[in-house]
């Protein structure tokens, strides 16, 4: 039988959203306070949703402890406490949640013991983005 | 269709633990949760039913019947027992969050009228739950 594991994931990161294709006027009427040339932060949360079939044997869809050292190892310890211009690819494209969704979703993708369905998240708690792939 | 979801909550005791397994497999895959003097959790369900709304009423499905069926069917067996001990489908399935999925599912199918099961979401804790929308899918 399948089913669905979803598990969600905190970060903290700053970021500035600023395109260079823009002028400084065009990327303040674009991107307004979060164009700030300082950066601003949030405590994101990331939560992804695994699919495939329930091992009839473990009860599990995958094993947390795998799927948590992955995050730990691919999203947390990329991501948290740093500033996401500075990393790749936000040195080149512009740190959006909807950019993050996508690199983070390219990130689990090739998690091995079940199969990526989507990727949900939330840069504060009334703003969230998802990306189920193409 | 209308998709409607109710919650409710339930306090349950479990471990994980297969017996075909030497105690040291059983601490490599499940880790913590084999500890078999058991731990507990505040489970949160969400049943989500699908229907169409009836004319007069405005309803898909009378709420307070969905809430009654819930509690007869899952809040009354699981909440306040230990799982592995006391519900009949954890005896030799493993009551993990998935299964508990299951198992809810199939305790609520065929008992809802006028609607059907969309989805069974089972939260174990906040940053861990599991959907299941049936065999089907």
């Amino acid at each position: 039988m399948k089913a669905h594991l979803n598990r969600r994931y905190h970060l903290s990161a700053s970021h500035r959203l600023h395109a260079a294709e823009y002028d400084e006027a065009k990327n303040r009427e674009v991107f307004g306070k979060c164009n700030n040339p300082f950066g601003h932060g949030h405590n994101y949360i990331v939560q992804v949703t695994m699919s495939g079939q329930v091992d009839p044997v473990t009860g599990m869809v995958c094993n947390l402890g795998d799927l948590d050292a992955f995050a730990r190892e691919h999203l947390i310890e990329r991501f948290d406490h740093q500033n996401l211009n500075t990393l790749t690819p936000f040195d080149t494209i512009v740190p959006s949640t909807e950019n993050f969704a996508i690199e983070i979703y390219r990130i689990f993708q090739p998690f091995p013991h079940a199969h990526l369905e989507n990727v949900h998240v939330e840069e504060t708690g009334n703003n969230s983005f998802d990306y189920a792939g193409q | 269709m209308i998709l409607l979801t109710r919650k409710a909550e339930f306090s349950s005791a479990h471990f994980y633990w297969v017996d075909a397994w030497t105690e040291e497999e059983n601490q490599r895959v499940f880790g913590k949760c084999a500890n078999r003097n058991g731990h507990g959790h505040n489970y949160t369900l969400e049943v989500t039913v699908g229907g169409e709304i009836d004319p007069v009423s405005g309803f898909v499905v009378d709420l307070k019947q969905l809430k009654d069926i819930l509690e007869k069917e899952v809040v009354s067996v699981y909440d306040h027992r230990h799982l592995n001990y006391e519900v009949p489908e954890f005896a030799t399935t493993v009551p993990t969050t998935e299964n508990i999925a299951i198992a809810i599912w199939q305790r609520l199918e065929g008992k809802i009228p006028n609607a059907t099961l969309h989805r069974v979401r089972v939260y174990e804790m906040p940053d861990l739950f599991a959907d299941y929308y049936g065999e089907a899918k």
